[in-house]
């Protein structure tokens, strides 16, 4: 969807609809662009003006306020290109463990580089916890919630059960936290969410969650009356929920097969691992095959090492990714609903000042209208989201799949050049020992 | 039907190159055809004569299923193996003239070896492929019926001819001659050999390695080498069953991957074409472990040749134990006999005698009895010392023909079992390959999601 929507379409909830300055709608605003000598000066004709301190940032900026075809390529296929327009880069690394009195948790850093207006510096690194992301996650859904929010990893462990603090507890989450992030920063309207800035940006957040950032929550749709019934759901949102929940349930066999997997093959490992011993204990009574059998033993040691690299691997990035798309779902299917009941009411609205101009002749009610128009927006907003949403998840699986591929292959290679090494090992033996004989 | 395996084809191959260098050329060996091969030898002219490979063709061709009557007249089914046998030189001058042929069980296989353990105490006599199927990983059929137990148990069969047939003691052996080539009228030939009378008790065998006093040390470490051996091929078979079981699982449940991008793709727009093939490669790569495993079967199948061999090989020593043992007691016997033979002539008693005893008390005995008595002891000691000659002349035999088999056994086994664990990792690296390949399949399906 791109050019059709209507221009009444940007609802990050806060500015008044008139200032917002979204992507999509950029390429119906006449641009000024003089590009002159070595100083370029951009600025759009709402007379925002843009940063153009460094000059990387100048000509990424040039390159997202181009011409329409080349946007429209962008929105079908974001990975294309994706670099050149992206403005806005964020990274999740450096876990440490805090120790205070009170309790004991792991920060984050969370390092920003950006060239976009609203922020005062090219570049920010702050420290953020679990709590800080969720803090944003719950803000995000408040103030957008016609667009689909990104999910967190879990937040919950049963302690005793999982490590918190292990290695691999904290890398997983930590990748996780990195991809939250960095989906949110790609998405054209969440990127430009004050919360998101504020999280990037401030340095002691605790403070700052407190403070009514955000006084009033303006257009937003969170707050629906209930008790109004759907009475038909347009056909594309009945599919969406109906592929989400076979697409739920194939990930979750999807799941259950791969843990199966990591089970069979670990107890493939416990025995490969004896039978190894077994050639080694025998090496002690030969002579003559004291070779062969220390290198077949030396081969399945290593064929064991790269069969636990594969597993550990499988588990740290195969497993966490399905179960991140799990909790997606979740969210959608909630966002979804939502969209019905908005739905819902503004087809109750409408009766009811149908029935009451029947009676009194009163104009349609300003309300109906603005639930008319919430319900477009959110229609739109949705399936926007939805495209996008249906792109990343294709990228996401190809690479999700595609590793896991390579990991096997890599697996075999080293198990493979093993043997082969044996192999050569002993036949040049043979062939040494022949012409010893034969000398 | 015949299974082309290379590792039997390159054994064979050995097997009758071995025969050729161990062949003294004697003049009238050129005039000597299949016919006079057969009929002509007996077992001392071992080194002058080629062994029974180089001159004839010997291979397992089939396997038949057969009814009959058994012993106690009930209807039994089993299986009878086809025995095939050409002339060498025949088919060295180019002709190739249909085979004899023969139809042999089993048991008569049994009943050939147990003639050839007796009657060879020195040799380690070749075993047999298993008579029931032991080390079976969850699939493979313990049914002695089952098709692929019969095929192994046709190569195993034709294995043990070979290597009878190339063996420089055994393979000049009539009876095996007779094995080869009359179906029926064998039997009756070798159990008029009386081979089963001379058989060792199992009693005395283990009586003698319990009470024998000072054994040739070649033949003691030899004999631990033996159980070093059995432990280690026993264990290794078995660890190997475990590990084909858990590999079996591990590839059998991705083919259930095959299922789910199956459903999955139904309802995908772009992902759906690729979903579906990485399904199928899925499928192909859960397939695929049956080859895998089957060809791993033959691996096993030459640690158990090595597992029963070293039965044969601790026989040879206990054979030792005992001619030795036999040979202390009969000296044993001589001494105390000579012993009596003196304190009788003398009068001076060394050692206590029960004689001595009642000879004290109850008086001396007549002359005439002492005299008769001398005599007899004199028999006696003379026999005594011509037991103790042949017993020697057995003993010392014995330990020089075994040691020159016992190191020739040592030699096969070395470039035997080389070989097998290098096949093994031929194999292992076919796995491998397989595996990228077919990995490499899904991969490039999944990167047209």
């Amino acid at each position: 969807m791109s050019v059709g929507a209507p221009r009444a379409l940007a609802s990050s909830g806060q500015k008044p609809i008139t200032e917002i300055l979204h992507p999509l709608s950029a390429a119906e605003e006449p641009l000024s662009v003089t590009v002159g000598g070595d100083k370029q000066e951009v600025a759009l004709t709402n007379g925002t003006p843009v940063e153009t301190s460094s000059p990387a940032s100048t000509s990424s900026l040039f390159n997202r306020l181009q011409l329409d075809d080349d946007l429209e390529a962008d929105v079908r296929d974001p990975y294309a290109d994706s670099t050149e327009m992206r403005d806005l880069f964020v990274t999740v690394d450096d876990p440490k463990k805090h120790v205070s009195t009170m309790e004991t948790y792991i920060t984050y850093r969370v390092s920003t580089k950006t060239s976009r207006v609203e922020f005062d510096l090219p570049e920010y690194c702050v420290r953020r916890r679990y709590q800080d992301f969720d803090w944003l996650r719950i803000k995000l859904e408040d103030s957008q919630p016609t667009h689909l929010i990104p999910p967190l990893p879990e937040k919950f462990v049963m302690k005793g059960v999982v490590d918190r603090f292990s290695e691999e507890f904290v890398e997983t989450r930590m990748k996780a936290l990195d991809k939250f992030l960095k989906r949110v920063a790609d998405h054209p309207v969440l990127s430009f969410n004050p919360h998101l800035t504020a999280f990037l940006t401030v340095k002691d957040l605790n403070k700052r969650q407190g403070l009514a950032l955000l006084s009033k929550v303006g257009e937003s749709v969170k707050h629906v009356a209930g008790g109004y019934k759907l009475r038909a759901r347009p056909a594309e949102f009945c599919a969406m929920g109906e592929y989400l929940d076979t697409f739920n349930q194939k990930l979750g066999t999807i799941d259950r097969i791969a843990q199966r997997i990591l089970k069979e093959q670990s107890e493939y490992l416990t025995e490969l691992r004896e039978y190894g011993g077994v050639y080694s204990s025998w090496v002690g009574s030969e002579e003559e095959l004291r070779r062969p059998l220390e290198g077949v033993a030396g081969c399945v040691t290593t064929s064991c090492g790269a069969l636990e690299d594969l597993g550990d691997n499988m588990s740290l990035d195969f497993l966490p990714v399905l179960r991140e798309y799990v909790l997606y779902l979740e969210s959608i299917k909630n966002v979804l609903r939502k969209r019905d009941q908005s739905q819902a009411e503004y087809e109750g609205r409408l009766e009811a000042a149908i029935l009451r101009k029947q009676e009194d002749r009163t104009p349609m009610p300003l309300e109906v209208e603005k639930c008319q128009d919430k319900v477009e927006c959110f229609n739109a907003d949705l399936k926007a989201d939805w495209e996008r949403w249906q792109s990343n998840k294709r990228h996401d699986f190809k690479q999700l799949l595609t590793g896991m591929a390579d990991r096997n292959i890599n697996s075999y290679e080293k198990s493979q050049a093993a043997w082969e090494s044996l192999i050569t090992l002993l036949q040049d033996k043979q062939t040494e020992d022949k012409t010893s004989e034969t000398n | 039907m015949r299974r082309g395996s290379e590792e039997a084809t390159s054994v064979k191959r050995r097997m009758a190159e071995d025969g050729r260098d161990e062949s003294v050329a004697a003049d009238d060996d050129s005039q000597h055809t299949a016919e006079d091969g057969r009929n002509g030898l007996n077992n001392t002219m071992v080194e002058e004569s080629p062994t029974l490979l180089r001159r004839m063709e010997i291979c397992v061709a089939e396997a038949e299923k057969r009814s009959g009557k058994n012993a106690v007249n009930m209807q039994e089914t089993f299986t009878v193996y086809l025995i095939e046998t050409r002339p060498m030189d025949a088919l060295a001058e180019g002709r190739n003239p249909a085979p004899d042929s023969l139809w042999r069980r089993y048991s008569e296989f049994e009943l050939l070896r147990n003639y050839l353990l007796v009657s060879f105490p020195y040799i380690v006599v070749p075993p047999l492929p298993e008579k029931r199927a032991e080390f079976v990983w969850h699939k493979l059929s313990a049914d002695n019926m089952d098709p692929d137990f019969v095929e192994r148990r046709r190569v195993g069969l034709e294995n043990f001819l070979l290597r009878v047939a190339s063996h420089p003691v055994l393979s000049n052996d009539k009876i095996l001659h007779h094995f080869l080539t009359e179906e029926h009228s064998w039997k009756e030939v070798v159990y008029e050999t009386g081979f089963q009378a001379k058989a060792d008790s199992r009693l005395k065998a283990l009586s003698a390695t319990f009470r024998v006093r000072n054994p040739d040390k070649r033949f003691m470490d030899m004999k631990h080498y033996s159980d070093e051996l059995q432990s280690h091929t026993s264990q290794l078979l078995r660890a190997r069953a475990r590990v084909a079981d858990r590999l079996y699982g591990v590839y059998k449940v991705h083919g259930n991957y095959g299922r789910v991008f199956s459903e999955w793709s139904a309802i995908e727009r772009e992902m759906g074409d690729g979903l579906q093939s990485a399904g199928h490669h899925m499928d192909a790569y859960a397939a695929s472990i049956d080859d895998i495993l089957e060809e791993e079967e033959h691996y096993a199948d030459q640690l158990k040749e090595y597992l029963f061999y070293a039965e044969a090989l601790r026989a040879v020593c206990r054979k030792h134990e005992l001619t030795q043992f036999e040979l202390e007691m009969a000296t044993q016997d001589l001494i105390s006999k000579k012993q009596q033979h003196e304190e009788l002539s003398t009068g001076i008693v060394r050692t206590f005698s029960f004689k001595g005893m009642t000879n004290k008390l109850f008086g001396q005995e007549a002359p005439e009895q002492r005299e008769a008595r001398l005599k007899l002891l004199e028999e006696l000691i003379e026999e005594g010392e011509e037991a103790v000659k042949d017993k020697t002349v057995e003993c010392e035999e014995h330990v020089e023909k075994a040691w020159v088999d016992v190191q020739r056994f040592k030699e096969q086994k070395d470039k035997d079992l080389r070989e097998a664990l290098i096949n093994y990792a031929v194999m292992q690296v076919s796995m491998c390959k397989k595996g990228i390949q077919m990995w490499s399949n899904a991969k490039e399906c999944f990167l047209k999601m």
